[in-house]
């Protein structure tokens, strides 16, 4: 029996009828027409479907869309544009952290949450985050190169924006 | 001006994939949009006596249901497109969906199209199948011996080929050796795992008889051709369109029964049906890799020369014949057992055979791993018999920098190469003496470290199209671009390849900028859609840069004689006497007088003032064939310590040495080479696709398959040497599948080596810290090694 | 991969949540969600009717209890990683949380899902064993507090009946000076451990004066180890540590399966066993 669910997403408030079996997931893809956010397996392992919900890296493939109404959620959409990219999106792309791109905006997401606890994590750190994002083209040692130079241009625009 | 070709600017391609902005096949959405979903065999073998679609037929929201026998005479079965010849190749029918018998657990029996994704999934489940079952066998070994089950009529022993390459005399070095060694090796089945799962979209217009099929591809003109094939609709009504892709690793490479039945349902309803793999789906019907049983020896003299070489080798197809199984065992796999080497006696022989699983072709490598694998655990295992240095064997028998071309036993005959060079680079990186010093130390005190080299070559840049031919490969493997200049000086340049990952919207422009002298964001790569570039062959076999990238620079090239000639024209001088500099032609002598690139271009393209006899308009297009395949090569070093109580590998440092000829952008060179890398780790430490003797799969899901995460991996270092190719005009090689095809052996070389005190001559990949450990209990209980190294 | 239908509801409270379960119509509870969804998409469970208990206020947080805690069972890993009281209290719950999935489902599973699904080769119930919890659970017909050794009856079982609901989790003060340390060899897919072993250990100047170790993932329950008592009055001298370590299997059924024979696990045990009490003792105080 659909619903009607009004879901926070990348700040504007969106009402879509689901069924409550419906995964966040294929709310944001199919429904709302945010196609960033991928599907790479149906166990929790792959991390590609990694979003934002209250500020923390979820993985929408492992929450109904029910479940998520009333929390902030954001996309890999709601990060940055082409002419305005997030720190991590800059990163990713300066130091070649991605090739096919389909597991990009899963692991941008979780390292966006990872800088927010710790803003300046050991390679060692990094990867350990990374536990549930898999990549399978990079070897990942760019993606850990990409999320250490976003974590210092976080850094430097803090202190910078302390010493303003 | 910098030289833009060899620089390692950033990807043109990522603005869009950062930001979430491109777009896979499963984010095309079509007005009337439905959704299909397959019933699948449970069973790995089994008759199909009655399917019953009735209650699915009335489920809410459902279009159509489809079963074997409603498509059978619809649709010719899926090709098999590489007919290896003189093996007396056999190739059952593999029907869209099976009819009276299922031959692999995931063999598709019905399929259903509905309204939405929930309500196709939800009928499938109300599909009542009843099957009585047979007896299956997933071993390729034992599925080809007298008294397995018959998977199919026509398949006598389930041996679809017995093929045999040759040269020199291996039964007479064997005989007269005095060093000689033989290993059993399991080259495990492995699942590609692109990230992407697979996905097709169809749509369908019943008045021009149009079908347009995004879905997701390394080759869309091969999905078109096939598709045409499989549909039996004509080719020019059939537009393929592979948008991004998720990755492929082979595994995008074959016509799947899948996009065909899209397809079908597609003409047959009038709406457009979109279909999107699960991952425990892909996992049991998307090709797998690999599945050999090898038997393999070498031998020698006693001072370290190695003078021959035997293999026979099962090799495991599944359960029917994938697009190019049939050649990956055999011309990608058997032809290279030379390896880096002057081997003069080789005898292979490779048995094709059916099996109860997944069908298995090209993944990553595709037989080239296969085969350095052999060949390189062979040399460790020859130079500890021989009680010699496994560098030294390979120095002494690395076939000499001044010999190439060089034919070799199989008789391919190798482009250039420089394998000491790679050797020599990779062992700066580490003090080999120290660490053979501090190895035995540490054995002493139960610390088991190890080194394993590698030094690999292969076969790439697939290929020239006459010896496709010549092996029965169904297709050319030239490759093609369209260079077209735009009134403003823009260039938009159509390629046949279809990069889904390898960065050649940027490695391409690079060519093409390098060419004409003009920044690169002016230069748009244009790919995966059939309707707009020319016949292609794909990408897959690290082929892509040097025969569609030299396809580029050729175009390039006839634009740029075109250009000179209305430069000439304009400035009323002898094209003679032009000179290009600086990215423009002038009169040589007198630089004031040039004509920029953007300049000559407007001019060709408003027409007004051509040279007599040249058309207006600025493009061209080169269709490249190369006169040989290329062979990259290098030497990859990896250390490890293994862990004696628990079995677990720690590979502490991994160097990667490679030899792809001039890098294009050695960036995404070196990316490609981590991620190659990576993969083969993968497949030495913890991959394997494992079915239960009734051919359940029982790593159906990435619960249980284990992918490599970034916890579990190291670092790798890079470096390179360049040897240009002869072969094209960019001298380059292919730099894909070099990773994979050396970092597999390179690890067991290791492992072994770190176990030299228990007497361990090999283990099977992958090396799990179970069967590690095992393998050291093994070897205590026969008494084989102390673990202290004083044997 | 789509679930098969159900309805869903938000329970306001927990006497709602109590009644839908008194009222045994199939109802299945789902807070994070990351042990029950899964099996939804597989189309394993089929309930007619989820109830989220995520957003009931009482079932969730950390907090001090008669100088132990008092672990609410909405609880996140990532909720327990960052408490202060189990931080400086009981940094085993801290260390086992960080082998427990990943980043995502740390931020979204919760402690009480993990205990009530009770998958075998789940990572806590070795670590609430050895730390002697209580685990709280709630009715209609009324309250009761199960040891942990007794909640865990088998793969998938608990003490939990039908009607009940578990609230939170008590753990009591550990012996002073006390240390702890979780090993676990984890299955590289699933990270799920193939052998894994908690361990607390006290001394009294020299002398073991407590210890406790259990192991996951041997077979369908987590065990207690019995063979560690001997370790008590002892200065755990090496040649004692290596006997109690090589015994703890004993007595144990240890399952083999695709990614760790049975041999290899028990050989496993006495490894994770030795290697939890060195590290234990050494955080000792």
């Amino acid at each position: 029996m659909q619903r009607s669910v009004t879901l926070s997403v990348n700040g504007a408030e969106r009402s879509v009828r689901v069924e409550p079996r419906a995964l966040l997931v294929h709310v944001l893809r199919d429904e709302l027409n945010l196609t960033g956010t991928h599907i790479g397996c149906d166990t929790s392992q792959c991390g590609a479907c990694t979003v934002l919900i209250d500020g923390r890296a979820v993985k929408s493939c492992t929450v109904l869309a029910v479940q998520a109404e009333g929390s902030p959620i954001t996309t890999i959409e709601g990060m940055g544009r082409a002419d305005a990219l997030h720190p991590l999106q800059q990163s990713f792309w300066e130091k070649h952290g991605l090739q096919c791109g389909f597991c990009t905006p899963g692991m941008i997401m979780t390292a966006a949450d990872l800088l927010q606890r710790n803003p300046d994590p050991s390679d060692d750190e990094i990867r350990h985050a990374l536990e549930g994002n898999l990549c399978r083209c990079t070897g990942y040692v760019n993606i850990v190169a990409a999320i250490k130079d976003a974590a210092a241009t976080v850094r430097a625009g803090r202190s910078a924006g302390a010493a303003a | 001006m910098p030289t833009i070709f060899g620089s390692a600017i950033k990807r043109r391609e990522d603005p869009r994939l950062i930001t979430g902005s491109a777009t896979y096949t499963d984010d095309v959405k079509l007005p009337g949009m439905t959704y299909a979903a397959f019933l699948r065999s449970p069973y790995a073998h089994a008759k199909i006596t009655r399917v019953d679609v009735s209650a699915a037929r009335q489920a809410p929201g459902v279009i159509a249901v489809y079963t074997g026998n409603d498509v059978k005479d619809k649709a010719v079965p899926v090709p098999c497109a590489w007919n290896v010849p003189n093996c007396e190749l056999k190739i059952p029918h593999h029907h869209l969906l099976a009819c009276d018998t299922v031959r692999y657990a995931g063999d598709g029996v019905a399929m259903v199209v509905a309204e939405t994704r929930a309500q196709a999934r939800d009928a499938v489940d109300l599909i009542d199948v009843d099957y009585d079952p047979l007896p299956a066998e997933v071993d390729p070994e034992k599925a080809a011996q007298a008294g397995a089950p018959q998977f199919h009529a026509d398949v006598p022993n389930n041996i679809a080929f017995k093929w045999v390459v040759a040269g020199g005399d291996a039964a007479g070095a064997f005989e007269r050796a005095e060093v000689k060694v033989q290993l059993r090796i399991v080259q495990q089945r492995l699942l590609p795992t692109a990230m992407e799962p697979r996905a097709a979209v169809a749509s369908y217009n019943g008045g021009s008889g149009q079908l347009t099929l995004w879905v997701t591809s390394q080759n869309p003109h091969i999905h078109r051709f096939l598709c045409s094939v499989m549909l039996k609709l004509p080719e020019h009504r059939i537009r393929v369109i592979a948008p991004e892709v998720g990755g492929g690793f082979g595994s995008k490479i074959p016509a799947y029964p899948d996009e065909a039945m899209v397809s079908l349902a597609a003409m047959d309803l009038g709406r457009p049906v979109k279909w999107t793999e699960d991952r425990s789906e892909n996992y049991k019907v998307t090709i797998h890799g690999r599945d050999h049983i090898e038997h393999v020896e070498m031998c020698g003299t006693r001072d370290g020369r190695i003078t021959g070489l035997r293999t026979r080798v099962y090799a495991g197809l599944g359960a029917y014949a994938s697009t190019a199984a049939p050649g990956i065992p055999t011309i990608l796999h058997g032809l290279v057992y030379s390896g880096a080497y002057t081997i003069p006696n080789i005898e292979g022989t490779v048995y094709g055979v059916y099996t109860s699983g997944a069908p298995v072709d090209a993944y990553r490598g595709a037989g080239r791993p296969e085969a350095a694998y052999l060949v390189e655990r062979l040399v460790d295992t020859f130079a500890r018999a021989a009680h010699l240095d496994p560098v030294d064997v390979r120095r002494k028998n690395f076939i000499p920098k001044d010999k190439f071309p060089y034919t070799v036993a199989t008789g391919l005959i190798y482009d250039s190469g420089n394998y000491e060079a790679a050797l020599d680079r990779a062992l700066e990186k580490i003090d080999y003496k120290r660490f053979r010093e501090e190895q035995q130390a540490g054995w002493k005190d139960g610390k088991y470290r190890g080194i394993g080299l590698v030094s690999y070559i292969e076969i790439c840049g697939l290929g020239p199209s006459q010896v496709a031919g010549a092996v029965g490969f169904g297709g050319g493997l030239y490759d093609s671009a369209i260079v077209r200049v735009y009134p403003t000086g823009m260039v938009r340049v159509y390629i046949g390849a279809s990069p889904h990952g390898q960065g050649e919207e940027t490695t391409f422009a690079q060519i093409v900028a390098e060419e004409f002298g003009i920044p690169v964001e002016t230069v748009e790569i244009v790919h995966g859609d059939t309707d707009n570039t020319p016949q292609g062959w794909g990408t897959y076999g690290s082929r892509s840069t040097a025969v569609c990238g030299s396809a580029v620079k050729v175009a390039a090239e006839r634009v740029k004689e075109k250009a000179k000639k209305i430069a000439a024209h304009l400035l009323e001088a002898n094209e003679a006497d032009l000179e290009w500099k600086d990215g423009k032609f002038a009169v040589k002598g007198s630089p004031q007088s040039a004509r920029a690139f953007g300049e000559l271009a407007l001019a060709a393209n408003v027409g007004w003032n051509m040279p007599p006899g040249v058309e207006p308009g600025l493009e061209a297009t080169a269709f490249f064939d190369p006169t040989n395949f290329v062979y990259p090569f290098g030497t990859h070093i990896c250390l490890v310590e293994v862990d004696a109580d628990t079995g677990k590998v720690d590979v502490q440092r991994y160097i990667a040495v490679d030899d792809c000829g001039p890098q294009i952008n050695p960036m995404i060179v070196q990316g490609q080479i981590h991620g190659g890398v990576v993969q083969g780790l993968g497949e030495a430490l913890q991959e394997i696709a494992i079915y239960d003797e009734s051919g359940q799969l029982l790593t159906g899901t990435m619960m249980d398959y284990a992918v490599p995460k970034a916890s579990q991996m190291p670092h790798i270092e890079t470096d390179h040497t360049v040897t240009p190719s002869p072969v094209n005009p960019l001298g380059v090689k292919g730099c894909g599948e070099a990773g994979t095809i050396a970092s597999a052996a390179a690890v067991v070389n290791a492992v072994v080596d770190a176990l030299q005190p228990f007497g361990i001559s090999h283990i099977d990949k992958p090396l799990t810290p179970a069967r590690v450990w095992a393998a050291i209990q093994a070897a205590k209980a026969s008494g084989a090694g102390n673990g202290k190294g004083a044997h | 991969m789509i679930p098969a239908s159900f309805e869903y509801a938000r329970a306001g409270s927990l006497r709602e949540v109590l009644n839908a379960l008194a009222a045994k119509d199939g109802t299945k509870l789902v807070a994070g969600g990351h042990s029950l969804i899964p099996m939804l998409k597989f189309r394993l469970a089929q309930p007619a009717r989820l109830l989220d208990i995520a957003h009931i206020a009482e079932l969730r947080g950390v907090s001090e209890y008669r100088r132990g805690a008092r672990i609410g069972a909405g609880t996140t890993y990532r909720e327990l990683m960052e408490s202060d009281i189990l931080r400086e209290r009981f940094p085993l719950i801290g260390e086992v949380c960080r082998t427990i999935g990943d980043l995502q489902v740390r931020n979204r599973g919760t402690i009480g899902g993990a205990v009530a699904h009770a998958d075998p080769a789940s990572d806590m119930p070795a670590v609430l064993i050895v730390l002697d919890a209580l685990i709280n659970v709630r009715s209609k017909r009324g309250k009761r507090a199960i040891e942990a050794r007794d909640f865990f009856q088998g793969a998938f079982t608990t003490a939990l009946v039908e009607d009940e609901l578990l609230t939170d989790i008590i753990l009591p003060p550990s012996p002073r000076g006390a240390g702890s340390a979780y090993v676990s060899f984890a299955q590289a897919a699933s990270g799920y451990a193939i052998v894994a072993a908690a361990a607390i250990v006290a001394r009294t100047r020299k002398t073991v004066s407590h210890v406790e170790v259990a192991l996951t993932g041997l077979g369908d329950v987590a065990h207690r180890v019995e063979s560690t008592r001997q370790l008590v009055g002892t200065k755990a001298e090496p040649e004692v540590l290596d006997k109690v370590a090589a015994e703890a299997a004993a007595g144990i059924e240890i399952q083999g399966d695709i990614h760790a024979p049975a041999e290899y696990r028990r050989h496993l045990t006495a490894v994770a066993v030795r290697r939890a009490l060195d590290a234990a003792l050494a955080r000792a105080r």
